[in-house]
C-alpha cells in the first residue's frame, strides 16, 4: 500500500514538473563492414552538429531537447547495406513520434529502399552521400523515377551532396583537359558504379573521346584483375575510369594496373576518396595514378566554416574527418536550422523548412535546395595520391 | 600485342590463378574424400594464413623485407600454423560430431567460418597486421610487394611473366608432386585411401580411423597456408573476407574435378583459371560474364559427368 502512495506521488510530480520534451534526429547508415570507417566519421560529424547546438533546439518559441541516435542499415551478414535492415529503420522512425528528422542513406540503393516509405509518412530525410541521380532529377534515371519516391506527391528527400551526372561530367571533361584521347571504361555492375560510369561514357563521347570496347562490369570481390589488365594493355588507352568503390575492387584494379605495366591513369568518383585505397594497394601503385572527383572540396582543402569544422573534428577526435563526414555535418546543421525556422513542432512543417532552405551560409559554403531537392552547390574537386595521401589538384565544373 | 603474345599472356594468368586454386581445393577434396564433410572453414583458414603472411613481412621491416629471408621462413611457418588450426578445428567442431547426421557437421563448419571470420576482422585491426594507419580493420591490406613486376622476358617484350607467376609455379608444382607421392606411395596415404573406402573396414584391419582423418585435416591445412603465402604474394592483398570468395572457387574446381578426386582437383583448378583469364582478356565486356561461363561449364560437366571429370563412381552404400 504505501508503495502504491509513492508511486502515486512520483507520477504526480513528474505530471508538475516541466521538463521539456524531446525531439529526435536519426541517422540510419552502414556502420557493419567495409563502409564502417567512413561512416563513423558522419557519426561522428552529426553528433558535432548537436553538441553546438548544445543538445537543445527552439520550435516555435518553445524549448525542446534534441536527442540523436545513429541506427545500422548494414548485416554482419551482407558486410554491407541490406535492405531489410534499412526497411526496419525506416518503419522504426516512422513509428517515434519524436523523430523530425531522418538522416541518410549512404548507399543510394539504400534510399530507394526507404524514401517512398519516409514520404508517405511525411517524415523528412536528409542524406549526406547518396549521388544516384534519379532520386531527385526527372529524367535521367528509369522512367518512373523520381515519382516512384513520391507516393504523397510532396518532395520530402533532400540531399547536400552534388549528384553523379554532375560528378561523370566533371570527371570526362577533366580527362579531355589532361590529353586523354581513348578511355577505357569499367563498373562493378552496381546501381552507383554502373551510373556514373554511363555517366562518364556519355559525356566523354559528347567531348570527342574514344571509349574503347564499351563498359565492362567487373567482379568487386575477384582476387585479382591480371586478365583484365592484359585487355587493357593491349588496348593501348590513356585512361582507364572505373565506376565503383573501395569496397568493389578500386585498390585491387590500382595495383594491378601498376603492376601490368599499363601506363595510363586511373580515375574514379567520390568512392575512391577514402584512406580504404591507399590501405588496399599500397602507396606506390597509386603514387600519382590515381585521379579522384569529389564532390564540394576536401577535408584539408577547406576554408571559413569548413575549416573551423576540421579543426575542430581533428581536436576532438584526433584525426582527420573523412570524406563524407562535413557532409553528414552539413546535414545535422541544415536539419537544426530548419526545425527552428519550422512554424510548429510537426513534421510537416520541418519538411516546409527544409525546403525553403536558401542561401544557408554552411560548412560546405553557401547553398540552397532546389525544387527537387538537391543542392545546387555544383564544385567538384579533382584529387591525386602522392605520398600516400590525396591530394588536391584543382577545382573542376566552375 | 597480337593474338598469340594476347593468348600467351591469358595462358600465364590462367595458370598462375588455376593453380592457387587448385592448392585450396586440394583441402577440401581431401576432407571430402575421407569424411564426407565440405569443410566450409577451409577458405577462413587460407585467409587467417594470410594475415600471418602480413604479419610476418611486418616484423621482418615492411617494405624493405627481403623475399629471401621472408619467404623460407613464411613457407615453414604459416602451413605449420595453418595445418595446426586446422587440426584443431576437425578436433573441436568435427570429431565429435562424427557419428551424428551429416548436416550437424556441416552446420558446426559453417559456424567455425564465422568464427575465423571474426578473428581475421580482429587481427585486421591489429597495428602489427597494418601499414596504412590502423584505422580500418575491414578495409583490404596491401601486402608489400617483395617480388618485384619486372618483366623476367625484358621490358619491351609484350608477354609478362614476372617472378610472382614463377613463385606460384615453383611452389605448387613440386607441392601437388609431394601430395601425389604421400597419397600413392607411404603407409600413410594407404591409410587414408582405406579410410576414404571404408571407414569401418579400415578400423577393423586395425588402422586408427580417427588420427589418419586428423593428420588429413593437418596435410589439407598444411596446403592451405602454402596456398596462403602465394595468394598473398601473387595478389598483393588480403582481407578477411577472402576466403568465402576463393573457397567458392576452390570447392567448384573440386566438384568440376570430381570431389574425391585429388587429379580432378588441380585439373578442375587449372580449367576454372583458363577460362576466366581466357573470358577476361580475350572477350569485350568478358568480366561481366566470366562467372556465368565457369558455373555453365560446371553444369555441362555434372550433366554428362555427374562424378566430375575425373571422379570415381559413387560406390553402393549398403
Amino acid at each position: 500500500m504505501r508503495h502504491a502512495l509513492t508511486l502515486a506521488a512520483c507520477l504526480a510530480l513528474a505530471a508538475v514538473l516541466p521538463a521539456a520534451e524531446t525531439v529526435k534526429i536519426v541517422s540510419s547508415l552502414p556502420l557493419t563492414g567495409s563502409a564502417n570507417t567512413q561512416c563513423t566519421s558522419m557519426v561522428n560529424g552529426i553528433r558535432m552538429a548537436i553538441e553546438e547546438a548544445g543538445g537543445q533546439v527552439t520550435i516555435a518559441g518553445i524549448p525542446y531537447t534534441l536527442a540523436y541516435e545513429s541506427w545500422d542499415d548494414a548485416t554482419a551478414q551482407a558486410g554491407k547495406w541490406d535492405a531489410q535492415a534499412e526497411a526496419a529503420n525506416a518503419r522504426k522512425a516512422i513509428a517515434d513520434p519524436e523523430v523530425l528528422v531522418y538522416i541518410g542513406t549512404y548507399n543510394s540503393g539504400a534510399a530507394k529502399v526507404s524514401m517512398p516509405t519516409l514520404n508517405a509518412a511525411g517524415l523528412a530525410m536528409i542524406s549526406p552521400a547518396n549521388t544516384w541521380p534519379g532520386l531527385t532529377k526527372p529524367g535521367i534515371g528509369e522512367a518512373n523515377e523520381p515519382a516512384v519516391y513520391r507516393p504523397s506527391g510532396k518532395v520530402s528527400y533532400f540531399r547536400v551532396v552534388p549528384a553523379d551526372d554532375l560528378q561523370g561530367a566533371v570527371g570526362a571533361a577533366w580527362a579531355k583537359e589532361l590529353g586523354a584521347q581513348r578511355v577505357f571504361i569499367l563498373h562493378d555492375r552496381e546501381l552507383y558504379g554502373q551510373g556514373i560510369a554511363k555517366m562518364f561514357k556519355l559525356n566523354a563521347e559528347k567531348l570527342g573521346l574514344t571509349v574503347v570496347g564499351g563498359m565492362e562490369g567487373i567482379d568487386g570481390k575477384a582476387s585479382n584483375y591480371k586478365s583484365l589488365v592484359t585487355k587493357i594493355r593491349a588496348a593501348q588507352v590513356d585512361l582507364v575510369y572505373f565506376g565503383g568503390t573501395t569496397e568493389t575492387g578500386a585498390g585491387q584494379l590500382a595495383k594491378d594496373l601498376a603492376g601490368g605495366g599499363v601506363r595510363a591513369k586511373l580515375m574514379g568518383p567520390d568512392a575512391f576518396f577514402n584512406s580504404a585505397l591507399m590501405s588496399a594497394a599500397g602507396d606506390a601503385a597509386l603514387e600519382d595514378r590515381v585521379l579522384v572527383t569529389f564532390g564540394g572540396v576536401p577535408p584539408e582543402q577547406q576554408t571559413g566554416k569548413g575549416k573551423t569544422f576540421v579543426d575542430a573534428y581533428q581536436a576532438k577526435y584526433g584525426q582527420m574527418p573523412e570524406g563524407y563526414s562535413i557532409y553528414a555535418y552539413e546535414c545535422a546543421k541544415v536539419a537544426i536550422d530548419a526545425m527552428t525556422r519550422a512554424t510548429a513542432k510537426d513534421r510537416a512543417a520541418v519538411v516546409e523548412a527544409i525546403a525553403a532552405t536558401k542561401d544557408y551560409d554552411g560548412a560546405l559554403g553557401k547553398w540552397s535546395f532546389d525544387a527537387n531537392g538537391d543542392t545546387t552547390m555544383t564544385v567538384m574537386s579533382g584529387n591525386t595520391v602522392r605520398g600516400g595521401q590525396f591530394q588536391f589538384v584543382k577545382l573542376l565544373g566552375q | 600485342m597480337d593474338w598469340t603474345d594476347l593468348i600467351a599472356q591469358c595462358l600465364v594468368t590462367g595458370v598462375a590463378n588455376g593453380l592457387i586454386i587448385a592448392l585450396i581445393a586440394l583441402g577440401y577434396t581431401m576432407v571430402y574424400g575421407i569424411v564426407e564433410l565440405i569443410n566450409f572453414a577451409h577458405g577462413d583458414v587460407l585467409m587467417l594464413g594470410g594475415f600471418l603472411v602480413l604479419t610476418l613481412i611486418s616484423a621482418c621491416g615492411g617494405e624493405q623485407a627481403s623475399p629471401w629471408v621472408v619467404l623460407p621462413i613464411a613457407l615453414v611457418a604459416v602451413p605449420a600454423f595453418c595445418a595446426g588450426l586446422n587440426w584443431s578445428i576437425d578436433r573441436l567442431a568435427y570429431r565429435p560430431l562424427r557419428h551424428a547426421p551429416k548436416l550437424t557437421a556441416l552446420v558446426s563448419a559453417i559456424g567455425v567460418s564465422f568464427i575465423l571470420l571474426n578473428l581475421g576482422l580482429f587481427w585486421g585491426g591489429l597495428d602489427l597486421a597494418v601499414f596504412d594507419d590502423g584505422r580500418s580493420a575491414s578495409a583490404k591490406k596491401s601486402v608489400p610487394d617483395l617480388l618485384p613486376f619486372s618483366n623476367l622476358l625484358g621490358d619491351d617484350a609484350s608477354v609478362l611473366i614476372t617472378l610472382k607467376d614463377v613463385l606460384v609455379a615453383a611452389v605448387t608444382l613440386p607441392m601437388l608432386a609431394a601430395l601425389t607421392w604421400l597419397v600413392q606411395r607411404t603407409s600413410l596415404g594407404r591409410a587414408m585411401r582405406a579410410v576414404a573406402q571404408d571407414p569401418v573396414a579400415a578400423r577393423l584391419m586395425g588402422i586408427d580411423t580417427d588420427a589418419v582423418i586428423g593428420r588429413t585435416f593437418l596435410i589439407g591445412g598444411a596446403l592451405a597456408g602454402v596456398a596462403s603465402v602465394v595468394y598473398a604474394l601473387y595478389n598483393g592483398a588480403i582481407d578477411f573476407q577472402l576466403g568465402y570468395r576463393a573457397g567458392m572457387d576452390a570447392f567448384t574446381a573440386a566438384v568440376l574435378g570430381g570431389i574425391g578426386s585429388l587429379p580432378g582437383a588441380v585439373v578442375g583448378g587449372l580449367l576454372i583459371g583458363l577460362v576466366r583469364a581466357a573470358m577476361e582478356t580475350l572477350v569485350p565486356n568478358g568480366s561481366q560474364w566470366s562467372g556465368t561461363v565457369v558455373f555453365a561449364v560446371l553444369i555441362v560437366v555434372l550433366v554428362f559427368r555427374p562424378t566430375g571429370l575425373l571422379g570415381s563412381p559413387l560406390r553402393e552404400k549398403v
